[in-house]
Formats: C-alpha cells, sequence, structure tokens
C-alpha cells in the first residue's frame, strides 16, 4: 500500500477550490487502496511533511506557492516524490508572462501583450506609455495579474478611461500584470495526460458562459453557470490542431504528468495559446476531469497515473521528466 | 500525525456533478454565490483580523452563567428540552419576547402573535416562501443585508434596491419607485428594511421616513418587513420607534432576534404579524422544522428568568460603544481623505466608501494576502452589481487593538491603491497625511450610488450629532 500525502488548502486566494480539489484527489486514492493523509498546507508543511512521511505527495493546490514551485522546491528538499510538473515548469507557467514569452520566441501563436510591474509604473513613468501599449493591442485589452492560476482580478478595459482602474484591481493580486491583446471567440481548454509514450492531448472542453459578457471566475466554478462542451463542437482539423498546440507548449514549458492549456479560437480560425496550468482544477466541475472521460479515462485511472508518474520520476537515473525541453 | 478527512472506502466515487445538473430546480442556477465565497473562506485564517463578521462578542457572557442555567435546565426542563416543541414556540420564550418587544417601546404585544423562528434569518426566508411567486417584487435598500440576497434570490424574487442616505432609506425614492411600478402593473409583494443602526450602512432611518413609509404602507396596503436585530444596542442620541409601533400590526411584518442581545449560536429569533401572514408562516415553518430547539428555548426562559438580559445589554453596548470609536478613530487616522464612512449611532457595522477607481472585492485580496486582514466588500450587499467601492466594517467582534491593528492595515492597502492610481493617470500624488475626521455626519452623499461623481471634499467636523 502507497502512502499518499494530499496536499491542498494553503494560503493561496484558490484556498476553496483547493479544498475542493483535494478532498476529490484523497476519495480517490482510498479507492485505489493508498493510505491517504491530507495536509492542509500552513506554516507547518515542512513538519508534517515529516511526520507523515508518505512515499509519494500529490499536489492538490492552486495559485501562488503550490503552483508556482515553492512547494515543490520543499518536495525536493525532503526528498519526497510528488505529482505533476517540477520546480522550472512550476515558475515558468505560473507567470503568464514568462510562459508568453517562451511561447512567442518557440512561434507557439499567443495573444500580442505588455507586462510591467508596479515599480515599472510608480518609479518608471510606465503609464506614459500607455497610449502606445493600447494602439497597438487595441480596445478592448484584456488586464490581468501575472500570477494568478484563476480568473480573479481579470479586467476588461473598453477604453483608455478604464485602463488605470483595472491596472489597480489587477495589481491586488501581484506584483506584475499583463495587458494582453483582447482575442474574440471562443474559449478552449486542452487537458494534456502523460501516456507511456508521451503527453497525449484529451478531447477539447468548449467552456460557454451562459449570461456573462466574459468568462469569470464565479461561472467557472459553479454548476449550472456556464455550459461546457466536451468534446467541443468544432469545424474540420480545428481541434487536432488545438491538441497539438497545447502539446507543444506543454512540452516547451517542460510540464510534467498533466496540465490544462487553455486556448481561444478566433474567427478567422487562428488558434492562440493564453496560458498552461500545471495543477488544473479536480473539482467536480473542473475541466481536466471532465475531457479524462470523455476520453474514456475515469478520474481515479488520471490520479493513478499521476502517482505512479510521480514515483517514476524519482526513481534513480531517471533523468528529470520535468526539464524545459 | 494527524489524518483529517479520511475517505471511508466504499463510499462511491462522485462523479462529475455535472450529470445531476439536470436534475437541479431551476431557482438553484439563480442562488447567488460568487468569489466572495472563496475570499471570504481565507478570512477564517488564524492570522486575519477580520471586520468582516456580524458577529456578536459572546466571550463577555459569564461561562458560569451558561452553566447555570443549563443546570437549570436540565433539572427543571429535562424531558421537555429534548423533545420536540409547539410550532409557534415555547409560551414561556414567547413571553420573553413581549418583554423585550416591550423594551423597544412596543407594550402590550400578545404574545400569541409572535412566532418563535430558528433565529431571525428564518423570518426572512419564510416571509419569501409564503409571499413571493417567481419574478415578484421585493423593495430594499441600497445597500441590503447580504445575508438577505440569498433568501431573495432562491425564490426568484426581483430586488428592487432604494437608496440611502445619512436618514436611511429615500422614501421619496421609494414612492417615485412604487409609482414606476404601479405603471407597470407590478406591486411589490413586501418592503425589507432595516430602519435601526442599518446592516451594512449603520444609518437609521429618520423619525419623519418613518412616518412616511407606513403611511405609504397603509396607502398602498403593502407589507412591510421591518428587521431589526440592533434596535437596543444603541450607544448615543434618544430612541426611535420602531415601525411596528407606529403601524400598530396591520401592516409592518415585525423580526426580533436574540442573536445580538444574548447569543447568536442559540438560533432563536421571532417574528410578530399580521395574524394572516403569521399562520401562513406558521405552515411554511412547519415544513421547513418543525419547531425551533426546545432546549435553546428553554435557555433563554431560564435567562430571562433570571432577570440580567437588561444588565448584560448594558455591558454589551457598552463595549461595542468604545469599540465603534476606536474604530471611528482609527479610521480617522489611516484612511487617505478620499474616503468616506458612516457613523452609526448604534448597532454593529460602519459602511466605508472609498474612490470609484477602488473594487472592494480586487482590493479585499491585496488585503488579505498582504496584510492579512479582511472586511465585506460592497457588492455582498447590492443585488445588481452596484456597491464595488465600498465595504463594511464590524466592530463588534473583535477587541479595540485588533480594531486599531485592522483598520491601520486597511488604510495601508487603500493608500497604495489610491497612489497608484494617481500614478496611472497622472493625477496629484497621493495624499500622505490622514483623512480630517469624520465627515458631515448629515452624510447626505456617503452612501451615494458608486457611479456617480464624487461630491467635492467636505469642511472638518468632528460633531457626532446626526
Amino acid at each position: 500500500m502507497t502512502r499518499v500525502a494530499v496536499l491542498k488548502g494553503g494560503r493561496s486566494l484558490e484556498r476553496g477550490v483547493s479544498l475542493r480539489s483535494g478532498a476529490r484527489v484523497a476519495n480517490a486514492l482510498a479507492h485505489l487502496g493508498h493510505d491517504v493523509a491530507s495536509i492542509d498546507v500552513g506554516g507547518d508543511l515542512v513538519a508534517r511533511l515529516r511526520d507523515v512521511a508518505a512515499h509519494v505527495a500529490f499536489v492538490a493546490l492552486h495559485g501562488p506557492f503550490g503552483e508556482d514551485g515553492t512547494v515543490q522546491e520543499l518536495l525536493e528538499v525532503v526528498g519526497m516524490p510528488y505529482t505533476a510538473s517540477g520546480v522550472s515548469a512550476c515558475i515558468r507557467c505560473s507567470d503568464k508572462v514568462l510562459a508568453k514569452h517562451a511561447m512567442r520566441d518557440a512561434g507557439i501563436p499567443t495573444p500580442d501583450f505588455f507586462a510591467f510591474n508596479e515599480t515599472a509604473f510608480r518609479e518608471l513613468g510606465a503609464a506614459g506609455a500607455l497610449p502606445e501599449m493600447e494602439q497597438r493591442l487595441a480596445f478592448p485589452i484584456v488586464v490581468k495579474p501575472a500570477s494568478q492560476g484563476s480568473a480573479l482580478g481579470i479586467k476588461f478595459a473598453r477604453t483608455a478611461a478604464d485602463v488605470p482602474t483595472a491596472l489597480v484591481a489587477a495589481f491586488s493580486y501581484g506584483d506584475k500584470v499583463l495587458l494582453e491583446r483582447y482575442v474574440a471567440g471562443r474559449d478552449l481548454a486542452v487537458s494534456v495526460l502523460e501516456g507511456d509514450a508521451g503527453p497525449i492531448a484529451l478531447p477539447v472542453v468548449e467552456a460557454v458562459p451562459r449570461d456573462r459578457e466574459f468568462y469569470d471566475f464565479e461561472a467557472r466554478y459553479e454548476i449550472g453557470r456556464t455550459d461546457f462542451l466536451c468534446p467541443a463542437e468544432l469545424a474540420g482539423g480545428v481541434a487536432q490542431r488545438a491538441q497539438g498546440l497545447a502539446v507543444e507548449a506543454y512540452r516547451l514549458l517542460g510540464c510534467y504528468g498533466f496540465a490544462r492549456i487553455d486556448l481561444m479560437l478566433d474567427e478567422t480560425g487562428a488558434l492562440y495559446v493564453l496560458e498552461a496550468n500545471v495543477i488544473p482544477g479536480l473539482t467536480d466541475t473542473s475541466l481536466l476531469p471532465q475531457a479524462a472521460e470523455a476520453a474514456g479515462i475515469s478520474f481515479e485511472d488520471v490520479v493513478a497515473r499521476l502517482v505512479d508518474l510521480a514515483i517514476a520520476r524519482a526513481r534513480p537515473g531517471r533523468a528529470d521528466a520535468g526539464a524545459p525541453a | 500525525m494527524t489524518i483529517d478527512d479520511r475517505p471511508r472506502r466504499g463510499e462511491p466515487t462522485r462523479r462529475d456533478l455535472e450529470r445531476y445538473g439536470g436534475l437541479f430546480a431551476q431557482r438553484t442556477k439563480v442562488m447567488k454565490s460568487s468569489a466572495m465565497r472563496d475570499l471570504m473562506a481565507i478570512t477564517k485564517r488564524d492570522d486575519v483580523i477580520s471586520l468582516a463578521g456580524g458577529l456578536p462578542d459572546t466571550s463577555t457572557f459569564p461561562p458560569a452563567s451558561f452553566a447555570a442555567l443549563m443546570d437549570q435546565v436540565a433539572s427543571q426542563s429535562c424531558a421537555r428540552a429534548l423533545q420536540y416543541g409547539p410550532t409557534e414556540g415555547l409560551d414561556s420564550v414567547r413571553r420573553c419576547v413581549t418583554e423585550v418587544m416591550a423594551a423597544e417601546g412596543m407594550a402590550g404585544i400578545d404574545p400569541d402573535d409572535v412566532l418563535v423562528t430558528t433565529g431571525g434569518q428564518q423570518v426572512i426566508d419564510l416571509m419569501c416562501k409564503t409571499l413571493i411567486d417567481p419574478g415578484d417584487v421585493i423593495v430594499a435598500e441600497a445597500p441590503t443585508y447580504p445575508g438577505a440576497v440569498p433568501a431573495f434570490c432562491a425564490y426568484e424574487a426581483d430586488v428592487v434596491q432604494i437608496e440611502m442616505d445619512g436618514d436611511g432609506m429615500r422614501v421619496d425614492v421609494l414612492e417615485a419607485t412604487l409609482d414606476r411600478l404601479e405603471h407597470e402593473g407590478r406591486r411589490p409583494k413586501f418592503i425589507y428594511t432595516v430602519p435601526t443602526f442599518q446592516n451594512p450602512a449603520g444609518v437609521t432611518l429618520s423619525m419623519p421616513r418613518r412616518e412616511r413609509l407606513v403611511a405609504l404602507a397603509h396607502e398602498r396596503e403593502l407589507l412591510i418587513l421591518e428587521d431589526n436585530p440592533y434596535g437596543l444596542l444603541r450607544y448615543e442620541g434618544e430612541p426611535v420607534p420602531t415601525l411596528r409601533s407606529i403601524d400598530g400590526g396591520e401592516f409592518v411584518v415585525y423580526l426580533g432576534t436574540f442573536s445580538k442581545i444574548l447569543s447568536p449560536g442559540i438560533r432563536v429569533g421571532w417574528t410578530v404579524a399580521p395574524r394572516p401572514v403569521l399562520e401562513k408562516m406558521n405552515l411554511g415553518k412547519q415544513s421547513a422544522d418543525l419547531c425551533s430547539s426546545p432546549m435553546t428555548q428553554h435557555f433563554v426562559a431560564a435567562y430571562f428568568e433570571s432577570g440580567r438580559w437588561r444588565e448584560y445589554l448594558r455591558s454589551l453596548s457598552e463595549i461595542y460603544r468604545r469599540r465603534r470609536d476606536t474604530m471611528l478613530d482609527a479610521l480617522t487616522e489611516h484612511l487617505p481623505r478620499e474616503t468616506e464612512w458612516t457613523h452609526p449611532q448604534g448597532g454593529l457595522f460602519i459602511w466605508v466608501t472609498l474612490p470609484d477607481y477602488i473594487d472592494t472585492t480586487d482590493l479585499l485580496a491585496r488585503a488579505l494576502s498582504a496584510e492579512s486582514v479582511a472586511f465585506v466588500p460592497g457588492r455582498a450587499a447590492y443585488l445588481d452589481g452596484r456597491g464595488g467601492s465600498s465595504m463594511r466594517l464590524n466592530f463588534s467582534g473583535v477587541g479595540e487593538n485588533e480594531i486599531r491593528e485592522g483598520v491601520r492595515r486597511i488604510g495601508k492597502v487603500v493608500r497604495e491603491q489610491v497612489g497608484l492610481y494617481g500614478t496611472l493617470t497622472g493625477a496629484s500624488p497621493p495624499q500622505a497625511e490622514p483623512a480630517p475626521p469624520p465627515i458631515d455626519p448629515a452624510l447626505a452623499k456617503v452612501l451615494r450610488l458608486p457611479e456617480r461623481g464624487r461630491p467635492p471634499h467636505r469642511d472638518r467636523r468632528t460633531g457626532a450629532e446626526q
């Protein structure tokens, strides 16, 4: 029997979502016959990890600390194998700016953007360059914190007058903010799961908000607020292209185990990668479990595979599959 | 080693809840829930100073008194306390209710007109349950009690919110709104108001407006739900008559509770309503919970029998008055001058309004992560997305030092955002000095709607009279 520590909760703003993901994972692990210890991550995490002495840690944390490589680094230090991406991939993906630069450099399409931290505005007069940014990106402009995994703090500036307010809001969630060209179109998510022969893209999910102009945080986590179509009904070849791009981004960013790649499909049929989530939501309404189910892979199978992969990565002699490609 | 929430073996793995989506009632789709819920989950962290709750301070209730009362319940009413009780409530508790209402200037209430409920919250639910069909109009204040919002939404009411100022609900606006609704052929089922020390705004409906509001109800034969949890928690000024006492019991449904004068943990509230309404609510309560807990009702009866409730109320009021003063002083010291707030004469809450460009839901994220302090974002008190730049602060739930520190932390994040906005717009740098003492207590524009222009800055005034 494998002893698995499920890390959940934590201090992040996505604590509530993480608690739901963690509870579901713990349930699945117990079904799989594992010995489960759930840890609500806090100031005593290192001590708890030592106490629990699990064979493997299942990281069901979302947002800062859980997804940005911090907890992964600690797990490396205490020598406990853990699920999903390694430290460097977590750092790259949790910072949307790093991820977008990497994708742009590698030729993976991502919406045009600018990113600044608060200091640039406070000390370098970056506000003076806003008109140029606005001109290049064109309204509406998406303004979002660089580090939030959820839709928290995402604002849509329709005019120049909206930009300062949107920036103030986005800076509430972190020091770095992204101004991004808005891609009007369909909101797609491709979950990638590591198979025996490398990453496999699961069926594409489309999120269709029922009554909102834009997909928002509330809709994402509430049943009945958003319709999820899985597999998404896409015209010839789009699904394959989306899946191909997702796997390409997954490899480029050095993800491991699983990840969810969010994309936009515009009216011309062009696809853009918005971001990669190294620990996608695992709640009842989350997209990755839905996509897996559509592919005939049960939630328990996903969980089991992630645990196996974590143990495999930690085996001596095995190259770190989490290293960037 | 601690292992928590270990799942039980053999329990079916819960598959995608979407599968059950088709089974949910239509009304669950409009049930209000939000990002705020996840943010509020974090306020429960130990290191967070929460000015977000609506909690009375139960730590001042003497444990010895609690033990003695429970002992009395056990020795004198054990079997009855453990048994079901009448739906309308124990007679002994209904007499306590009339005693409290007499203390609020409503002498001579017939105990038979009292329905004891599971907290005051149940009255709001029962009111909706007995009166509201989907699409029916409820008139409420803007902002309104955030806890009423989910109840109104659950019954698919169309809530029309009436703006307030320092004298409470703008009854002239109400009248115009009622006219408009009448033109549309719609008649509100009831007007929901917290006229005294309003939650969340902290303001009190003035006497002329009370009279006009009751007159309106009589003229148009509309019910008013008067929610009065805080009336006895007055720290300054003279008591004003309740709507129920002006009305005499024709169109006012009165909601009272022991939550703020004794304990919210006992979950005992009540309503006094016109008999036909009361009977329907009684039926509604039967299906909800048969009866409120006889155990805690016996506790209430024993407590009132001991004769100490007024004394405890006085001590609570004194504690809360000091905390309110501490919060008002701290706001003056720490919030920038672009900020405004109300000056409640009683109750538990102060309503703070920031510049329009600050969204208090986003601000809460920063306040929690950077400063570990929490408040209720104003949007929770509106059903239409307004209130984005306001927040509700509670001063009853934590001690004076925490209030001072909590407000200092809020002041810090607010000043940072004001400064950042100034930088982004090229406006003058933020005012480093603190705000002047409380603004014009008439507060004519404090509760103004967020989309309106900001009033020019007003003169310093220290007077606390309203």
